[in-house]
C-alpha cells in the first residue's frame, strides 16, 4: 500500500492508503475525496481531475504524458508547473507519502 | 414549490451526478436514487475498451458505498420503476423489498437507453454491450479464440472490434449504412477509420444489413454469409422513455424537455440518453448519447432546482472514442447537412453556413481542447480561427 495525501482548496487534508497501480484520480474517487471529479474516467478527455503535485514530489511523479499538457489547457483553475491530471499519475512504491493539492474548481 | 424530496430514476453516470450535484448545491431534503442493476453506479465508457482487456469491474465504480451514507442518499438497487403517479406525486417501484410508493416533489428521469433491436432473425444468438453484466459475458466469451461478427459500425461496435482484434480474434463489422459512424462523424473521418480497421485486420462489410443470425454465421440482405461463432449487436440505441410515455408526458425521440430540461410536467425533468432537449445552438430538439451531456445536464437540473432558477442548458457537446491507439475527439455537434473541410490529416472542421459547428481530431488533443474552448463561447466561430489553432506551430506539434 502507498499513502497519498490530498489537500483540498480549503485546506482539508485526507490521507488514504491505496494499492500500487491505481491512479491518484481513481483513489480519490474510490475514497470519496472531494475536489476530484474525473468525469471521463481517466480517458484524458476532460481536465476535471486536475491536481497540483507538491513541489517536493514533482520529480518523482514524472513528466506529463503525451496529450496531458494539451488537455490541461481545459482546466477550470489556474495551471502551474506543478499541475497534472491525476488520472495520469499511477501510484508506485516510490510515491509513498505523495502530497497533492486540489484546485478550487474542476468544472 | 417546497422541495423536500427528489427522486432520480436511473443510476447511471447522469443519475448519480444529479444526486451528487443536489448535495453540492446544498439541498438537504431526501434524495432517492433508483437503479435497476445490482451494485454501485459505474462508468459505462470503459466497458467497450479497458474493461474487456483488464476485467477490473471495481475500477469502474463511480462512488464508494460510504458516499451514499455520508451524503444521506438512499440508493435502491435492482429496483424497477413500474409507474409514475403524477397526480399523487409518487413513483411506484418494485425491488427486493417488494412494491413501494415513493413520494417526490421533483422527479428526474435518467433512464438512459437500451439497444436497438433490428428485425434480424435469430437475434437471440447475439450479445449486447450496454451493462457491466453484458460486458462480463462478452469478456468470458473472448477467453477462447473466436470468429466475431459485429453488427453495427458505430462507436461501441468499432471500439469492441479494435479490442477484439488486439486480442487476436477474427473480426467482421457489418454496417447497414455505406460508411462507419455515419451518424456521428464526417465522411473523411469515416474513411480514415475504415482504413485503420482494415489495416488492423478487420473485415468491413459496409452498406449491407444483417438479416439472420445462426450459431455459426450471419446472413446478409444480399444473401452473403459471414462466418461467426460470436455476434455482438451494436446497432444503436433507443431512449428508455416508456415510463414517461405511460405517465402521459410528451415523448418524441425520448422525453421531450424544454431549454431548462423540464418535461411537459413542471415537476419532472429528464437528462442524458433518454432526454430530447431544446438545443440553443440550432433551436432544434436533440438527444445526445454521451457522458458529457448526461453529467452537464444533471448539474444544471440540480442547480436550477436548489436555487429556484430557470437557467437554460447550453453546454457544448463533446465526444470521444478510443479505437486501438487512435483517439477520436469531437468538439461540438455536426451533422450530415454540414460542409466538411479537411484541414490536415486527421483534423476536420464541420460548418453550417459560414460557422464552424464541430471539429473532429485524431490523436490531436491540443487542437481538440482549443476548438472546444472556441466553440463553447457565445460568438460564431469562423474557419480561419480553427485553421489558426490547427496550424502545426500553434498546435505544439513538437
Amino acid at each position: 500500500m502507498v499513502k497519498v495525501i490530498y489537500i483540498a482548496a480549503d485546506g482539508t487534508r485526507t490521507e488514504i492508503d491505496a494499492p500500487e497501480g491505481e491512479s491518484v484520480m481513481r483513489v480519490a474517487l474510490a475514497n470519496d475525496v472531494e475536489g476530484i471529479v474525473g468525469e471521463c474516467g481517466g480517458a484524458m478527455m476532460c481536465a476535471t481531475c486536475h491536481c497540483y503535485v507538491e513541489p517536493d514530489w514533482a520529480g518523482r511523479t514524472g513528466e506529463r504524458v503525451s496529450g496531458e499538457e494539451d488537455m490541461l489547457e481545459g482546466a477550470a483553475s489556474e495551471v502551474t508547473q506543478y499541475s497534472r491530471l491525476s488520472c495520469q499519475i499511477p501510484l508506485t512504491g516510490a510515491l509513498d507519502g505523495l502530497v497533492v493539492r486540489l484546485p478550487e474548481d474542476q468544472i | 414549490m417546497t422541495l423536500a424530496s427528489v427522486i432520480i430514476i436511473g443510476a447511471g453516470q447522469g443519475g448519480l451526478q444529479a444526486a451528487i450535484s443536489l448535495r453540492q448545491e446544498g439541498f438537504s431534503g431526501a434524495i432517492t436514487l433508483i437503479g435497476a442493476e445490482p451494485g454501485l453506479p459505474y462508468q459505462r465508457p470503459p466497458l467497450s475498451k479497458a474493461y474487456l482487456l483488464e476485467g477490473k469491474a471495481e475500477a469502474l465504480t463511480l462512488r464508494p458505498e460510504s458516499f451514499f451514507r455520508t451524503k444521506d442518499i438512499t440508493y435502491l438497487t435492482e429496483t424497477r420503476v413500474e409507474g409514475i403517479d403524477r397526480a399523487a406525486g409518487q413513483v411506484i417501484a418494485y425491488g427486493p423489498q417488494g412494491t413501494m410508493r415513493l413520494g417526490y416533489d421533483a422527479l428526474v428521469l435518467a433512464t438512459g437507453a437500451r439497444n436497438l433491436r433490428p428485425p434480424i432473425e435469430g437475434l437471440e444468438h447475439a450479445l449486447d454491450l450496454r451493462t457491466l453484466a453484458d460486458a462480463a459475458r462478452l469478456r468470458a466469451a473472448l477467453a477462447t479464440k473466436r470468429r466475431i461478427a459485429v453488427i453495427g459500425g458505430g462507436f461501441i461496435g468499432l471500439e469492441f472490434a479494435a479490442m477484439a482484434r488486439k486480442l487476436g480474434h477474427g473480426v467482421s463489422v457489418i454496417e447497414a449504412a455505406p460508411r462507419l459512424m455515419a451518424r456521428a462523424v464526417s465522411p473523411a473521418i469515416s474513411a480514415h477509420f475504415a482504413r485503420l480497421h482494415q489495416d488492423w485486420g478487420t473485415e468491413l462489410i459496409l452498406g449491407h444489413a444483417a438479416t439472420r443470425i445462426a450459431p455459426d454465421a450471419v446472413t446478409l440482405a444480399n444473401g452473403g454469409t459471414v462466418p461467426a461463432d460470436l455476434v455482438l449487436l451494436a446497432a444503436g440505441v433507443r431512449p428508455n422513455s416508456d415510463l414517461a410515455e405511460a405517465a402521459g408526458l410528451v415523448v418524441e425521440n425520448g422525453v421531450r424537455v424544454d431549454a431548462t430540461l423540464r418535461s411537459s410536467d413542471p415537476a419532472i425533468f429528464a437528462l442524458g440518453d433518454c432526454a430530447c432537449f431544446l438545443d440553443p445552438r440550432t433551436g432544434a430538439h436533440i438527444r445526445l448519447e454521451s457522458v458529457q451531456a448526461a453529467t452537464d445536464q444533471a448539474r444544471l437540473i440540480a442547480a436550477n432546482l436548489v436555487r429556484g432558477t430557470s437557467t437554460a442548458y447550453g453546454a457544448l457537446p463533446w465526444f470521444w472514442s478510443d479505437q486501438a491507439d487512435i483517439k477520436l475527439q469531437i468538439a461540438g455537434l455536426g451533422g450530415n447537412d454540414c460542409t466538411d473541410i479537411l484541414l490536415q490529416d486527421g483534423v476536420v472542421a464541420r460548418l453550417r453556413g459560414p460557422d464552424v459547428v464541430a471539429v473532429e481530431t485524431l490523436n490531436k488533443p491540443g487542437i481538440h481542447i482549443r476548438a472546444r474552448k472556441l466553440l463553447a463561447g457565445n460568438d460564431p466561430v469562423a474557419l480561419d480561427q480553427i485553421s489558426a489553432i490547427a496550424a502545426p506551430q500553434a498546435a505544439g506539434a513538437a
